[in-house]
């Protein structure tokens, strides 16, 4: 894995230090920058310097700003998290209401404005819905600033507000996938035999959903809202543009645009870790959902 | 999904071949089956039929477009809806409906080559790695997990920064995000299909293995793969929207539909036309290949259902 994020990284065009130094420079501090990044070495070494020290937690100094690419990665993660936790919310809060209650009446008026809901929900682009937004909320309305972010520990006042717009939109789309899968699940314990078997015996509906249908929908949840919860931790880097969220998206745009590349492998290095630890939650959670698995 | 119950599909495509062994060709009336099938269900076939227009739009964008993409008339700048303007002018009086139409060219393009991409060498990487199995499998799909495991919009901001900017690039780093996808969705009708009774029947005739993959193999694994190319489609235009967006994608003074929405994002309070309308584009010409996605799965491979493309963001 840290082979590919190296590589791919390296492949990247153009001269990271002519970039760094601007127009102007001369042959000695061009030489002196180079000899202290140690790009003139040869690739392997670089990788296996890389990879070292990596474990370590020193992924390197930023070409661009001198600031170590930790120091950089720890400065957006908050910003970050927060809007994954935010937006997964708000997607759970949709989708698990929406879905549960169109697969208890498939066919029926409320599944149809679901479903359709849910189509314009996955279709949407996003940037465009976080236009619209602002153009509604911090334009026409004034409610709402238009973007930019603020800690909780300085201003949660603000901290909230400036939340709410990236949130909901990140969310509608996350919560219109999981939507479906919702649906799907649900409709599937629904149809299954135990089910009727309770049925049969008599057992209140209530108990029959909370006991033996809802416990068998939760396990393909959990592994949709694990995908999106890592697509969000990486990869809404247009959504954070419209609403100048600094988060890890902008970080690793502008070190691709500065060819930047220590920023980039940490950055990159990071998401993947990210989609491990969060595929290795979600196993963990099978188990303690269905105890079947641990067998 | 929506529209009327549709009927317990009469013969499945397996059930087909499986009963009439090799020398049948049943591929004719399976498609004829399906294009029936599809206009029964009246979300798809509304879908299908708003892609053919934009798609005719986008073949005939020259004659159709009322003005050329960069005809500047300072004069007219950011002139609201009118009849003469129905999506209005921007910031540099070009007409937004003019370049919305041929925008659609460009979206559709890039869509259609990335999925084409994506497309060939995935399935062709499925198709191996589901066919023979054991190291060639193994191989394979680890180096397709690694290149899933990264964020999609960031393999394609990073496809695009090796590569430059530009349609093609695009369409390329769009691609390649997109091969993983269908490498695995062939890869697993694939393994459904390999061990049913006429591939080891045509096989023990002593059919070569490129015969049977022809033959036997990948059009009984085609449904999910079709599904999966309808969706992907989307998500294609939706990327290259994005990828414009960012200015990595199409580069001006082509109109892009994710380009104009950059570029009207800063004019949003002044003139909301400049963004509203390419976004509206978007959105359409999106919800129409996930609505025929839907349509194609309810056809072709009623099973499928639960599973859907979740993985396609």
């Amino acid at each position: 894995m840290s082979v590919i994020v190296f590589g791919l990284v390296q492949l990247v065009p153009g001269d990271p230090i002519r970039l760094a130094l601007g127009t102007r420079f001369d042959q000695e501090t061009y030489d002196a920058l180079l000899a202290r990044s140690g790009l003139g070495q040869p690739l392997v070494t670089q990788y296996f310097g890389w990879a070292g020290r990596a474990l370590t937690g020193d992924l390197g100094v930023s070409f661009r700003s001198g600031e170590t690419v930790t120091s950089l990665i720890a400065e957006r993660l908050p910003a970050t998290l927060t809007l994954a936790f935010a937006s997964i919310l708000v997607a759970l809060l949709i989708a698990v209401p929406l879905g549960t209650l169109s697969a208890l009446r498939p066919r029926s008026v409320v599944d149809r404005v679901a479903t359709v809901l849910s189509q314009i929900g996955i279709s949407v682009p996003e940037f465009w819905m976080a236009i619209v937004l602002i153009l509604v909320f911090a334009g026409t309305l004034g409610w709402l600033p238009s973007g930019g972010y603020v800690p909780l520990t300085e201003d949660p006042g603000g901290w909230a507000q400036r939340l709410l717009l990236p949130a909901v939109v990140t969310g509608v789309v996350s919560g219109s996938v999981i939507t479906r899968f919702v649906r799907s699940s649900v409709l599937e314990a629904l149809g299954a035999d135990h089910v009727r078997t309770a049925q049969a015996k008599g057992l209140p509906t209530r108990q029959i959903f909370a006991w033996h249908v809802l416990r068998n929908a939760l396990l393909p949840l959990v592994t949709v809202t694990g995908v999106q919860l890592a697509y969000l931790l990486s990869g809404v880097v247009v959504v954070e543009i419209v609403f100048a969220w600094p988060g890890l998206g902008q970080l690793a745009l502008q070190a691709v645009q500065s060819r930047d590349y220590p920023v980039l492998q940490g950055a990159i290095l990071l998401f993947a870790v990210v989609f491990l630890l969060i595929n290795l939650v979600v196993d963990l959670l099978y188990t303690a959902i269905d105890p079947r698995i641990r067998r | 999904m929506t529209g009327a119950p549709l009927p317990e599909p009469a013969v499945s495509p397996t059930a087909t071949e499986a009963g009439v062994p090799s020398t049948a060709r049943t591929s004719r009336p399976r498609w004829r089956e399906t294009l029936v099938l599809l206009a029964r269900n009246p979300t798809a076939a509304v879908a299908a039929t708003v892609l053919l227009l934009i798609a005719l739009m986008a073949v005939f964008d020259e004659t159709l477009a009322p003005s050329g993409p960069n005809e500047i008339a300072v004069e007219d700048r950011l002139q609201p809806p009118s009849l003469e303007h129905p999506f209005g002018t921007d910031d540099l009086g070009r007409d937004i409906l003019s370049r919305v139409v041929l925008g659609a060219a460009v979206s559709l393009r890039v869509g259609f080559l990335a999925v084409a991409f994506a497309l060939v060498v995935g399935a062709l990487i499925g198709l191996l790695a589901g066919f023979y199995g054991c190291w060639v499998d193994d191989v394979l799909m680890r180096f397709m997990d690694i290149l899933f495991a990264f964020p999609a919009v960031l393999l394609a901001i990073a496809v695009l920064a090796v590569r430059g900017p530009g349609s093609g690039n695009t369409a390329l780093a769009i691609g390649i995000v997109y091969v993983p996808v269908f490498a695995r969705v062939t890869r697993a009708s694939v393994l459904g299909v390999r061990e049913e009774v006429y591939v080891r029947a045509s096989r023990s005739v002593g059919a070569s293995d490129w015969r049977l993959l022809t033959r036997h193999v990948l059009p009984n694994a085609a449904p999910p793969i079709i599904v999966q190319t309808s969706v992907s489609l989307a998500f294609a235009v939706l990327a290259e929207a994005a990828l414009s967006f960012l200015g990595l994608g199409t580069q001006p003074p082509n109109p892009s539909w994710g380009l104009m929405l950059a570029e009207g994002r800063g004019f949003i309070d002044l003139a909301w036309w400049l963004a509203f309308f390419p976004g509206m584009a978007i959105f359409l010409t999106v919800l129409c290949f996930n609505l025929l996605g839907d349509g194609l799965r309810d056809v072709l491979d009623p099973r499928q259902r639960t599973l859907m493309a979740g993985s396609g963001r």
